[in-house]
Parts: structure tokens; sequence; C-alpha cells
């Protein structure tokens, strides 16, 4: 015992030490994290055919390839896509954001410009260069969760830049979150997962697929019930009740008003 | 109508009534008083009963949700009907919002009748002021219904924001944490202050039923004592009316209230009632159940208060970051305290303009006509200058919307506010005041020679005129009919010395009397008149000899 102590003590103090307590550190951290990610990022089965992914590298150079690179490795004019992942391609490609018409604080939702079948090879193509979040599994897309919960998940993580009512705002230097009531469920889940442009990413440690389920079904009540007081004047609260106060209230008060003072004279 | 008891005609049910009272109350005399009470008929002079009908609106809505409301901030869970808050934890007064709205019979029409007539109400008053300032009603005699008038505005805004806070969902609450560090902002008692407001840390248990006491009854009280006083000063100085002939300061021109005003004012209040039923019929106005209940965490994007607190919003948001220090162990937030103290003074000047303008201008009438706004050019350039700023700082607590709405940059729409509101109220002071003295010079001549007829005569030795048509006496009347001030000079008092204060005076006199236009004189009218006739003479003769 005595022996063992010494032992060790006389390692604790031999040059070796640093490098074995280093040593040690790394394999925990590194195998806690390996662990952890797979949980994290469950390994879905990825359908992707050699065709897809040559399709995909086709599309990719005819029309991206010039801001993100022949290989994808990104220039000075577009990030570098090696594991992006599908759900980000399928992401800014299906909501029209890319190809981006003009640099700017951020890309705009336009016409899509490419074809379901397109859009999947290019996804096929950009998930073969390295791994990244997959297109989302429809399961967590069915809005059947709790619309309760998605309600108090979405103020907390979401509404500071989408409003309380997913009616969008504004952020610094001409950056913008966009409204959500007409973003689909599988679209609200990509964000989520590859925090496109200035969104944050909200990972799967952070919000639980169930939960984005839970956030999705929340918003999915909210885009199909329309307001139970009428009119809804855009969600966008105070500023747009002030100016119907003003303009329509107030407005059409003066119109009558005048109209009464003309006619007794 | 007379006071004496006559014998009521047999059957006539209404006459006995009228008598019976009249016998026990004087009623008689009393609408004597009341019933020849004259108005004059101007679309402007309905703007403070605009503001008037919708308070009386605001106060049977409001009776209304007291039936229903709980101001306790007892946190429950709930198990109403709206399913997004199914089973979420909030407090008794959320609870209860929700309830009225989705499952009290009328509820959430009531809410929105409210609201609605609520953001009325401040902005009918809010135009009423303007009208009162730019037409120059608030002199000599009604200083102090000014002042009682503004009293008001202010009771308003006091009951709105408290009204608005009352249903304790995520955007009152925010609304309330700002007003929460506005108070805490002020140094040395802030912290105090807050802590008493709140019974401890923000958010706590009880500031919920401490509005709603103040909601319901101090300020519904107040503003009724104050509106009574209002109209009370304005049956004792009389309608105010604009010139034309046989309108004087001594006299007043329209209407006697009695049956013509009560049927008009009647009718009136019911179409106001009714405009504010249609448009809470068709426009949700605060969409509780989007916001949920409050907790201090989250805070959404486009928070902002009504409309009526939104200069106070924007004059925070505009207000540069970086100016707070330290003395010892309290920090001073110049950016709260800025903003705070540049609105009260923009409050204070508001409430004394009527004494400053008085002292200028050394006047001692009365006034009961009022002025065209043009006719006092200095008072409406200062009146566009007050309300650009206001303006600006209105605009400034939507800057987020703007930028998003017009696709702006969030921080240059910032810095831009930032200089108009330095910049605009000079520009639009030194516009107003030319538009004004051009406008007061246009009538000056159309006084004189008339209005251009568009017909071009050329006369015998081959000179072209255009022949100008007299105006009638009605319109004669508004161009010429007002008050001409002149810059007074500083004179020495009895001492024989000249006092800084005459010495202000006279350079505020200068300032506001200094570029002018004197109403075209009966000399000069008559001048042109007779001027007129010979040339008209010259081109009949000309006509004549053509023939």
């Amino acid at each position: 015992m005595k022996q063992l102590r010494r032992k060790i003590n006389g390692l604790r103090r031999s040059p070796k030490a640093l490098g074995i307590v280093m040593f040690a550190g790394l394999l925990v951290v590194g195998t806690g994290y390996s662990t952890v990610s797979a949980a994290v990022s469950p390994n879905r089965e990825v359908v992707r055919t050699q065709e897809q992914i040559d399709l995909g590298k086709k599309i990719f150079l005819a029309n991206c390839a010039s801001c993100h690179g022949k290989n994808a490795e990104g220039t000075v004019n577009g990030p570098n896509l090696i594991g992006v992942g599908e759900a980000s391609v399928d992401f800014q490609v299906s909501t029209g954001r890319m190809p981006g018409a003009a640099s700017g604080p951020q890309l705009e939702v336009k016409p899509v410009q490419f074809t379901e079948e397109d859009i999947a090879a290019m996804a096929a193509f950009i998930g073969s260069l390295g791994d990244g979040p997959s297109i989302p599994d429809a399961a967590y897309l069915q809005a059947n969760g709790d619309a309760s919960a998605g309600g108090e998940l979405f103020r907390i993580n979401c509404a500071m830049c989408h409003n309380a009512a997913g009616a969008g705002g504004a952020l610094t230097q001409g950056k913008y979150a966009p409204g959500l009531m007409n973003s689909s469920a599988k679209t609200i889940y990509e964000a989520m997962v590859t925090g496109p442009q200035n969104m944050p990413v909200f990972n799967d440690a952070n919000i639980t697929p169930e939960q984005k389920n839970d956030i999705i079904t929340y918003l999915t009540y909210v885009q199909n019930n329309d307001s139970v007081g009428g009119e809804e004047l855009g969600s966008l609260g105070p500023v747009s009740e002030g100016l119907i106060a003003w303009f329509g209230l107030l407005g059409l008060l003066i119109i009558i008003a005048v109209w009464l003072a003309a006619k007794s004279n | 109508m007379s006071t004496t008891q006559t014998k009521p005609q047999k059957n006539s049910f209404l006459a006995g009534t009228a008598n019976y009272v009249d016998e026990r109350v004087g009623a008689s005399g009393i609408l004597k008083e009341f019933g020849r009470k004259i108005f004059p008929d101007h679309w402007s002079f309905m703007l403070g009963e605009v503001a008037m009908y919708s308070f009386f609106v605001l106060l049977l809505s409001g009776t209304f949700l007291t039936f229903f409301f709980d101001p306790s901030m007892t946190m429950v869970k709930y198990d109403g009907v709206y399913a997004p808050l199914k089973e979420a934890i909030m407090s008794k007064a959320y609870d209860s919002s929700l309830y009225i709205t989705f499952e009290v019979r009328g509820g959430l029409l009531m809410r929105q009748v409210h609201h609605w007539s609520a953001l009325l109400f401040v902005a009918a008053a809010g135009l009423h002021m303007l009208r009162v300032f730019f037409t120059g009603a608030f002199r000599k005699p009604r200083e102090l219904n000014w002042v009682v008038g503004f009293v008001l505005f202010v009771l308003a805004m006091a009951g709105g924001f408290t009204g608005y806070s009352l249903p304790d969902d995520l955007l009152s609450g925010n609304g309330l944490r700002i007003i929460d560090g506005m108070i805490k902002g002020v140094p040395f008692i802030g912290t105090g202050i807050s802590s008493l407001l709140f019974g401890g840390e923000f958010p706590g248990h009880v500031v919920i039923g401490r509005l709603y006491s103040l909601h319901i009854m101090l300020i519904p009280a107040l503003i009724l004592v104050f509106l009574a006083l209002h109209l009370f000063m304005l049956i004792i100085h009389k309608h105010t009316h604009f010139s034309g002939p046989g309108r004087k300061d001594t006299n007043i021109v329209g209407y006697p209230l009695m049956p013509v005003y009560v049927a008009k004012a009647g009718g009136f209040f019911f179409i106001v009632f009714g405009v504010i039923m249609v448009i809470s019929t068709f426009f949700t106005i605060n969409p509780i159940w989007n916001y949920g209940g409050y907790d201090p965490s989250p805070v959404s994007a486009g928070t902002q208060p009504d409309w009526y607190i939104g200069w106070l919003d924007g004059a925070l948001r505009l207000a540069p970051t970086g100016m707070e220090f330290m003395i010892g162990e309290y920090t001073v937030s110049m950016n709260i305290l800025l903003p705070l103290t540049i609105s009260l003074l923009f409050l204070a000047l508001v409430a004394i303009y009527p004494f400053i303008e008085n002292w200028v201008t050394g006047d001692k009438r009365e006034h009961h006509m009022l002025d065209r706004p043009r006719n006092a050019p200095t008072r409406t350039a200062i009146g566009a200058a007050g309300v650009m700023f206001y303006a600006v700082l209105w605009a400034g607590a939507s800057t987020d919307l703007i930028a998003t709405h017009f696709k702006m940059n969030l921080n240059q729409v910032l810095v831009t506010m930032q200089i108009s509101l330095l910049v605009l109220p000079v520009v639009a002071f030194i516009v107003t005041k030319r538009i004004c003295l051009a406008l007061q010079r246009k009538d000056k001549e159309v006084a004189i020679h008339g209005r251009e007829s568009g017909r071009i005569v050329r006369l015998p030795h081959g000179e072209y005129i255009e022949v100008h048509e007299p105006l009638d006496e009605y319109e004669l009347y508004k161009l010429v009919d007002f008050k001409d001030y002149q810059p007074t000079l500083a004179r020495p008092n009895a001492e024989g010395k000249i006092t800084v204060g005459a010495r202000v005076r006279s350079s505020l006199s200068r300032f506001y009397f200094q570029d002018r236009i004197t109403p075209a004189t009966k000399t000069e009218i008559e001048q042109a008149r007779h001027h007129a006739h010979e040339l008209e003479a010259q081109v009949q003769k000309a006509i004549e000899s053509d023939k």
C-alpha cells in the first residue's frame, strides 16, 4: 500500500505526468462527446443513390459552384458547404432563398428555382461530402404534439426575434427574422436544426425532436386558426392598432363631424 | 316657460310630469339657463365631443369587464377552451381575461370595444388639444381650462397604461418591465419606489391588483371631476367662434343648446358608439391569447405600447447609448434619465404655453374669436415644431417595424430618427412660418384686389389686364378680421432700469412678431375698389367703342 502510494507520488512528479493526464482527459472528453453526439443526432438511414449524387453534383457545378467553390469548399463569396447536411440544402433551396439573387444582409424568400428531384439530388450530393443534419423524419412533422408546451417553448426561444404571434421582426443591420405564417412544418424543423443565415442552431440536445414537434404543432394551430376577434392587422400589435385608431376610427368620425357641421349651414 | 304654477292640461302625462319636477327642483330655470346656451357650428369643435363620448363608452364597457375580471396574481392552471394554452400555468388575472375573451358571451366584443374606445379617447383628446392650440382658443379667459384639458390628457394616458397592464399577458408584462426599469433609473429613490410599487422585486404578486384599483377607481374618478370642471368652464366662458359678419369678441353666433344641440350631440354620441362597435366587430385588438401569460424571461419582437405611450418608448429607443456614469456606488443611467427629463420638459411646456404667450404679447383682453392658424404665424410654427418633435419620438417606437416593412437597416433607421429629432422640428418651424406668411400675403392681396376672374381684357391703348372680382362680405370678414401684434420694446421700469425680464420679453416679442403681415385696412380696400370701378368703366367703354 505504502509502496503503491509512493509509486503514484513518484509518477505525479515525473515529467510523463502531464502527458498521461492530458491523454486521459482527452479520452474521457472524446468518448463522452461521441456518445452524446450520437445520441443527439440519431443516425437515420439515409437513402442516397450514386445517380442522385451525380445529378446533384452536375446541378451544383452549374448553379452553386461560382460562390461555394467547385468542391463546395467555399469561396470569399459563399460559405463552405461540407458537413452542412441535407436539411440545410433542402431548407435554403426549397424556400427559394438559394440560389441567392444578390449578396446582402440576408437572402430573401423568392420563387423556388428547382424541381423537388433536383433539390433532393443537390441535398444528396452535399450530404455525401460530410455528415450534417439530415432531412427531418416525417414522424416529427405531423403537428400532433402538445400545442401548449410548444407555445411556451416558442415564446421562450423564438418570440424575441419572430414575434409572439410568428409575425417576424427586425434584427440589426438590415437583417430580420421572417414571419412564420406561411412556413411548412418541414422548413420550420429544418430551420431549427440547421440555423440558417442569422438564426442560431437549436440542436436536439437543446430542443428535443418531440419538443420541436410541439413547436410545430403550436405554429400550425396559429397558422390555421384566424383571430377570433376579426381582422388581425398583421399580428403586429399596438402599432397597426394605433394606425387604425387614428385613420380608421378617428378619421371616420372626423368625416362624419364635417358632414354634420356642413349639414346645418 | 314660466316658473309660476300653472294647471297641467288634462290627460297630458308629459306636461304633468314636467310641472311636478319643476315645482320641486326648479327645472325650468335650469333649462332656461342651459337651453339658451349658444354653440357655434364647426366640425373641429366636435373633436372634444368625440373624446367625451368615447369616455362614456369606456365607462360602460369597462363596467361590463369588471363583472368578470379578477386582478389576482395567484398562479393557476389554465382550464379554459383555448387549446394552445391548455394546462399552462398563469396568473388569475390572465386566466380571467381569457375567460372573458373566450367564454363570456360578448366578452371579447366588450374587451375590443373597451380597448378601441381607449385608443380613440386619447386620439380625439389629442387632436382636440391641437385644434385649441392652433386656433388660439387657449387665450384669456381660457388659460386655466387649457391646463384642465392638459391634466385630462395626462390622466387619459395614465388610465390607458394601467388598463394595458391588467391582462398580465406577455406584452403588457414587458411594458410594465420597461416602466420598472424607468423607475429604477431615477437616481437614489428609484429602487425604493420600484419595490414599493411592485411590493418587492419585479414582478411580485401585488402590482396587477394595485393597478386595477387605480384603473377602475382613482383615475376614472379624477377624469370625471376634471371633465366636469372642463365643461363647467366651457359653459362659463361660452364657446369660441371663427370670424364672420356680426361675429365679435363680445358675442357668440350659433344655435341654442335646446333643442338643436341636444338632438345633434345626442345623435353624435350614438354615431361615435356605433363606429366604435363596427371597428370592434371587424378588427382584432390586443389578441392576448397570442402572447401567453406573463413570464419575466421571454420578450417578444414587436413589443410596443399603445400609441399614446409610444412617444415615451420612442424617447427611450432614440437615446444614445453609453452615457451611464457612477457617483460613488450609484449608477446614473443617463440613457433613461435623459429621455425621461426631455419628455417631462416637453409636457411641462405644453401645459404652460398659454401663460408664455400671454406674457410675451402682454395682451390682457378677452378673446372669444378664434385665430385662423395662418394669422398667428409664429404660434402655428411653434405648434408645428412641437408636433414634429412628438411625431419623431412616436415613430421612434416602431423603428423595428419600419425597418422590416420598408426593407431598411434597423440601425440606420435609428440614427436617421436621432438626427430627425433634432433637425426636423427646426425645419418644420421655418417652413410653417413661411407658409403662414405667404398665405397671409395672398389673403391680403385677395382682400384688397378681389379674386382673379380669369377674364383678360385688352384696353384701347394696348394694355392687357385681368379683371378681379370683389369678394362678398362673408369672405372678406374671414380675410381681414384678425388681431395684429407688434413687437414691443424693452422699457425701463419705475426705477429707470431695464430688467433682464423685460429684455427677454422684448426679444421673445421680436421673435413672435417681427415678421408680420398686417390685415388689409378699410382704406386700402376702398381705394382698391375705387380703382377697380375706374378700370371697369374703362373696360366697358372699350367694349362699347368696339361695337
